[in-house]
């Protein structure tokens, strides 16, 4: 049961508006960097861009959806009324404020520091500030659902947890946690030295800090699209779930392992000795199992449908799939990227293949690829498949639906192979331009302009979406019947209390950060003489 | 859009303890592939010797040009007495110093480079070396190249609005050329 429409829509709303947005600032981006764009414009803009593309997008964007889609999960799979109606809209009024107060600086050009931070360059205080805000609503978020479930577990006792319900506080849980780590980056060092309390700040630590938020952050992007592929894809496809006990063992294996493995982003640093380093990779390595896990579970749930469709043979239940459907599509379309993206994250994740790529476009081709593509097709999914329940109207542009999804992945495909490309013969990311003039960089140029095309394919997309959902809010009206989520091929009756509660797990989640943080933290603090002079951007010269 | 199915037992008599064992099988899977994986990277790490830097070592950005291995005159590349060379370079708003480095081929080299400012990095295209620059940091890093060439060696990392402009150059020498160099200079670049 849904009934808290308006907050859990109003939460959508604000993410795909934010989200059309910095899309058109992406395809902008593209292309002046591109050959087809003429060298004549002031740099300064793009990276003024590329701040406001890469703040909405990371920070803004997916953690709307995660918020509305985590409210839309309590009321559905608990059947309570969401507590604390009045502080999730103070949530919601926090990022929203947060949003502006972050961006009005960037659109100034005053805090062109890229949505990564880049300390010792500093900005104006308001964009960080407004960053807090924003991460401050999210966590009024992160109590909420853990008292929701709270109260739920105290009236039913004996009974197994919902999956979606949690799938949805594991999440919650990996965020508040996450977090922590840019919190403590942007309220001990950056906001200071930005209000001019400080002059000096240590970039090795700050890059430390930031990595610990920077990871897991992908995970907590990730944990609604597969909450998706549990609960929605299933039983929109008609079918069952194939294991509801491996879903949570995913879920908390992303609780566990995602946070102590941020290091992996500084494999090319100086900062951090190489005994750290290879702890982190060997972490990262075991982030590879939820999903490989996810993915038998998905497909399984997939077969089962088909042959409850009459699909046969062992390859042909594939072709007796409701392929018309946008949530089959979207998730298919999801499986393709995140096998291409997910294959490009275990090159990443080794030292050796990693220092031919890092801080390549390569790097920027795969979490637009694993982010952009096999993540955010989802959150169409989700969308499309909550839309009809928020708006008590019918979703019924099917193949406009279809036709945006197939756009999707094709734009993503044409934009993220070539930048992978680009990446591997070394082209460096966040420039500008290039010029493509010299020898050494012009056999890059025809890829890139690839890409910018992938760019207008995906803006295409994005426009359509909107189109889409505009179209569902004035459609006829028509009850959806109940909210309801994906039900296991075999219904959980009783449930390890490991599997069913997250106290073991947060301790774990909490033990192994400490442990592998708290070394190069600990480090670089006692180390003297590595506090840096600030260097202020956006100011007056 | 959606419809729903309500069996209250599997199909086709797909029992419980079938399900769980393909799953834990799967599962087992997973767990060798990661291993393998694993197992690969510290091999080669080992093996080949190629690892990140073992500990951290600090250089002050305020002083580098008034004392230390990053004066001026000091930086470039250096003939060592074993035969291997110590290149020494420092990033800044928006050049590397020295702009354009050359090193001998075929011979154990080992780049130490640090940031004047902000963060940068440095890769050389068409090879795997690659380093951020982090102020306050010393990078430390041991490369070889099989042949003379030119490689471009931009800053890989966002570190202003110049960022765009900041594109080294590095020059592969052959051994002779490069011991013939050294004869006559304590530093080598090529940029005068």
């Amino acid at each position: 049961m849904l009934i808290n429409k308006r907050l859990i829509l109003s939460h959508f709303w604000l993410a795909f508006i934010v989200f059309g947005a910095a899309l058109v600032l992406g395809a902008w981006q593209m292309f002046v960097r591109s050959p087809l764009n003429a060298w004549h414009f002031n740099p300064e803009f793009y990276y003024r861009s590329v701040t406001a593309h890469g703040t909405v997008m990371g920070y803004v964007f997916p953690t709307l959806v995660a918020m509305g889609f985590g409210y839309a999960i309590s009321e559905a799979a608990l059947e309570q009324p969401l507590i604390g109606r009045r502080w999730a809209w103070a949530g919601l009024i926090l990022v929203a404020v947060g949003s502006v107060v972050a961006m009005i600086p960037v659109s100034l050009g005053l805090a062109s520091v890229l949505y990564t931070f880049y300390p010792p360059m500093i900005g104006n205080p308001f964009y960080y500030i407004g960053v807090v805000l924003v991460v401050v609503g999210s966590w009024i978020w992160v109590a909420l659902m853990s008292i929701n479930l709270a109260a739920w577990k105290r009236d039913n006792q004996d009974k197994p947890v919902p999956l979606a319900m949690f799938a949805n506080v594991a999440g919650s849980y990996l965020w508040g946690w996450t977090a922590v780590g840019a919190a403590l980056e942007l309220i001990f060092q950056i906001i200071p030295t930005a209000l001019g309390l400080t002059a000096t700040i240590d970039a090795g630590l700050a890059r430390v800090f930031f990595s610990w938020t920077l990871h897991a952050i992908v995970y907590f992007w990730l944990i609604p699209t597969y909450i998706a592929y549990y609960v929605i894809f299933p039983r929109a496809i008609g079918g069952r779930l194939y294991s509801d006990a491996m879903g949570r063992i995913a879920f908390i294996l992303f609780v566990v392992v995602a946070m102590p493995i941020g290091v992996h982003h500084l494999f090319a640093d100086p900062q951090v000795g190489a005994g750290l380093k290879f702890m982190h990779s060997v972490f990262t390595g075991l982030v590879a199992l939820p999903t490989l896990l996810t993915v038998f579970t998905i497909v399984a749930s997939a077969e089962i449908a088909s042959r409850l469709r009459g699909g046969k043979g062992v390859f042909g239940w594939i072709g007796a799939l409701p392929w018309k459907n946008p949530i089959m599509l979207a998730t298919a379309l999801s499986f393709v990227m995140l096998g291409f993206g997910g294959a490009g994250g275990l090159i990443n994740m080794s030292y050796q293949l990693d220092s031919t790529i890092h801080n390549t476009q390569w790097v920027t081709g795969h979490f637009h690829l694993i982010f952009g593509g096999a993540i955010v097709i989802m959150y169409f999914a989700i969308a499309y498949d909550l839309w009809p329940h928020l708006t008590g109207r019918a979703l019924d542009s099917l193949g406009m639906m279809r036709a945006q999804l197939w756009l999707w992945f094709i734009g993503m495909i044409v934009t993220t192979f070539p930048w992978h490309y680009v990446g591997i013969l070394g082209m460096p990311r966040r420039m500008a331009f290039y010029d493509y003039a010299n020898p050494a960089i012009s056999p890059q140029a025809f890829s890139v302009t690839m890409s910018a095309a992938g760019g207008l394919i995906l803006l295409t997309s994005g426009i359509l979406f909107l189109i889409v959902l505009i179209r569902g809010q004035f459609a006829a009206r028509g009850e959806a019947g109940a909210y309801r989520f994906a039900i296991p091929l075999h219904m959980p009756v009783r449930i390890p209390v490991a599997l069913n509660s997250f106290g073991l797990w947060l301790a774990l989640m909490i033990g192994l950060t400490v442990i592998n943080y708290g070394y190069p933290i600990a480090q670089l603090m006692v180390l003297k003489g590595t506090s840096v002079p600030a260097v202020y951007v956006g100011a007056a010269r | 859009m959606t419809s729903e199915t309500d069996h209250s037992h599997g199909p086709h008599g797909l029992g419980e303890a079938v399900a769980a064992r393909i799953e834990r099988r799967w599962a087992a899977l997973s767990i060798v592939i990661v291993g393998v994986l694993v197992c690969m990277a510290a091999f080669i790490g080992i093996h080949q010797a190629t690892m990140p830097q073992g500990r951290v070592e600090t250089a002050d950005p305020t002083t580098l040009h008034l004392s230390g291995e990053f004066v001026e005159s000091n930086l470039g590349s250096a003939l060592e007495a074993d035969g291997s060379v110590t290149v020494r370079a420092i990033g800044q708003q928006y050049s590397f110093t020295p702009q354009c480095l050359v090193v001998p081929a075929d011979t154990p080299i080992t780049i130490r480079a640090t940031s004047a400012d902000v963060v940068h990095g440095l890769l050389i295209e068409g090879t795997n070396i690659n380093t951020m620059l982090v102020p306050g940091y010393v990078s430390d890093l041991p490369i070889r190249f099989k042949s003379p060439g030119e490689h471009v060696m931009p800053c890989q990392e966002f570190c202003g609005i110049g960022h765009q402009g900041m594109w080294g150059k590095v020059q592969v020498v052959d051994q002779t050329a490069f011991r013939n160099m050294a004869a006559s200079k304590r530093r080598l670049t090529c940029v005068d």
